[in-house]
């Protein structure tokens, strides 16, 4: 059983954002990074699947610059057994299909039993690396996973998926298959020390891809601070507690709800 | 052409496929193309004629009895001999949960992609300037797509109105589509334990994200809601960590709820979040990150330290209150 886990590394989710003097992308050199939301969850199911099967291997797959070597490592930390880079220093001007095309050449011979993928990412979130990927690797998909039959795993898996308010549904699907995995599907675990030790000696293998172009893919053009819709009133000026006593003055004379 | 894909469950419509029809409407307006929407069903699909009723050109059925319960792999195959027989320049769709599981495979397989999710469009020099949310709704990027067509465009719940859709007359048509195997096999849809807290229905909502910190604390947002007559709400990571159950959940995939206040503590407001609680009728946002996009759609914003703002307000209302 070989589960690949593709994960990415995205601005931390509280950073304050400046955009780059091209106007296309962050400034990203000012960021601090963290692992994508979703992927820790897809690399925590992969992680489980394995246990509960009892053997087999999870391969953790990052396209990205150098410094994603950060997730790669706290990935081996919390489990995963080896890890391929795909080292693309400006993967933020790479497209979607390009990505995807990058990555099944990447893992194309490893003949996964199952790829996971989180939903989407939290900085581009194209949201279709995976379901592209599945495609170009002739493999079927199943997107926002929210929870895995661990014990129906054989030739099939079945996975429960969500569906939109607060519907779900149950599919049986033929592996080699794709999933990509809503957050919280499982509780994620910390590395431990062992963990951070073991990880030390684990193989990451670093490959170069060749991107080809693409003239189907999207281009961002300009990125800015969204357009304001409403006109918000801001109170107290930065002290929170005053804030909230203007707060409350206008629910009684504006809203009228007291 | 640009062909827009209207989605049902056992023929009955998904409404947020009128956003997109209106959103076809639009730009074909403004490219001079024409919309002809496509229904894929394993019959002669009895909502075809509620969709005939619009301004369309045409309404197809892409028939075959692989596509009465809907997969991925049958609607793939559906599309790619609907696309290459009629050609389109742009196919239109809404970003539903069920569009973001085929639409890209389907795109992937002409050599193309989707740009997903947008917000808004504008057309310049015959071809489509598409504006897409980033950065869990902290920026927004202008996007092109180059190659040539069909191009692929989701359109965000919210991002056009369905009853601004025009009403025409259109012809129906049925095309036989091949659909070859189907990979996985789908059970029936089912509702988890049917939502104890109906929150659709809540005059005012107090809401807490991920600022809230740990869940003894959710006890202060509980206080709040209390004096103020009002139900507790969280967003996703908070019913995620256990804090909240799911049914408190307001979101894409949680409830859509459009109170008469929405208080929104800690919650920075991805779009997730916000499309279910936009069509509040006042926003309120507590949040100490004066960039969090939550007061992009906030009527009252105060940045600060919610441990401070909170209980200063529960005091001040209890006064106001007498």
């Amino acid at each position: 059983m070989k589960i690949i886990v593709l994960m990415k590394q995205v601005a931390n989710k509280d950073a304050v954002l400046r955009i780059g003097p091209d106007e296309k992308w962050i400034n990203e050199a000012d960021v601090s990074q963290q692992t994508n939301e979703s992927d820790g969850y897809a690399l925590e199911e992969a992680l489980r699947v394995k246990e509960a099967k009892g053997e087999g291997e999870v391969v953790v797959c990052t396209l990205g610059p150098q410094s994603a070597k950060t997730v790669i490592k706290d990935a081996l930390a919390r489990g995963a057994d080896r890890a391929i880079h795909v080292v693309a220093e400006n993967s933020n001007k790479i497209s979607p299909y390009q990505i995807a095309k990058a990555i099944a050449d990447a893992i194309r011979d490893e003949n996964a039993d199952l790829v996971f993928a989180g939903l989407q990412s939290d900085d581009a979130s194209y949201g279709q690396t995976g379901v592209v990927l599945a495609e170009l690797l002739g493999i079927p998909h199943a997107t926002i996973v929210i929870e895995v039959d661990r014990t129906s795993l054989g030739e099939t898996l079945r996975v429960k998926r969500e569906l939109e308010s607060g519907w779900y549904q149950w599919f049986t699907y033929q592996l080699p298959s794709l999933m990509t995995i809503q957050s919280g599907i499982s509780q994620i675990r910390y590395a431990s020390l062992k963990g951070i030790m073991a990880a030390k000696k684990k193989e990451i293998k670093d490959v170069t891809p060749s991107i080809e172009a693409f003239a189907g893919g999207q281009t961002i053009e300009k990125v800015y601070m969204p357009l304001k819709t409403k006109q918000t009133q801001m109170l107290g000026n930065g002290d929170a507690k005053a804030g909230a006593v203007e707060l409350v003055e206008k629910l009684k004379t504006e809203v009228r709800v007291i | 052409m640009i062909l827009v894909f209207v989605e049902h469950k056992n023929c009955v419509l998904n409404k947020t496929s009128l956003e997109a029809i209106t959103a076809a409407q639009s730009i074909g307006k403004d490219l001079g193309l024409k919309v002809t929407a496509v229904i894929p069903c394993d019959k002669d699909c009895a909502l075809a004629q509620e969709i005939a009723g619009y301004d369309l050109e045409k309404v197809i059925i892409a028939k075959n009895e692989k596509l009465g319960t809907y997969t991925p792999d049958g609607y793939a195959d559906a599309w790619e001999q609907a696309i290459k027989a009629l050609n389109p320049q742009y196919v239109v769709m809404s970003h539903t949960y069920q569009v973001r599981d085929f639409a890209p495979k389907v795109a992937a397989r002409l050599g193309r992609e989707v740009v997903g999710d947008c917000i808004r469009y504008t057309a310049d020099g015959g071809r489509l300037v598409l504006t897409r949310r980033i950065f869990l709704g902290k920026l927004d990027a202008d996007v092109t797509v180059g190659g040539d067509a069909p191009w692929f465009v989701t359109f965000q719940s919210g991002a056009f109105r369905g009853d601004n859709a025009a009403k025409g007359t259109a012809a129906v048509e049925t095309m036989d589509v091949n659909v070859g195997e189907i990979r996985m096999t789908p059970e029936d849809p089912f509702q988890e334990a049917k939502a104890s807290v109906d929150l659709t229905k809540s005059e005012i909502i107090v809401a807490v994200g991920r600022g809230i910190k740990s869940q003894e604390n959710i006890a202060l947002a509980q206080q709040l809601a209390d004096v103020l007559g009002a139900d507790l709400a969280a967003s996703r990571p908070i019913c995620d960590s256990d804090w909240l159950p799911i049914d408190r959940q307001i979101g894409s995939s949680g409830q859509t709820v459009a109170p008469k206040v929405y208080i929104a503590l800690g919650i920075s407001g991805a779009i997730q979040h916000i499309v279910g609680m936009k069509n509040a009728g006042t926003i309120i946002a507590v949040n100490k990150d004066s960039e969090a996009p939550i007061f992009d759609i906030a009527d009252y914003g105060i940045v600060g330290d919610l441990f401070e703002a909170v209980p200063v307000m529960i005091e001040e209302i209890k006064k106001a209150k007498g």
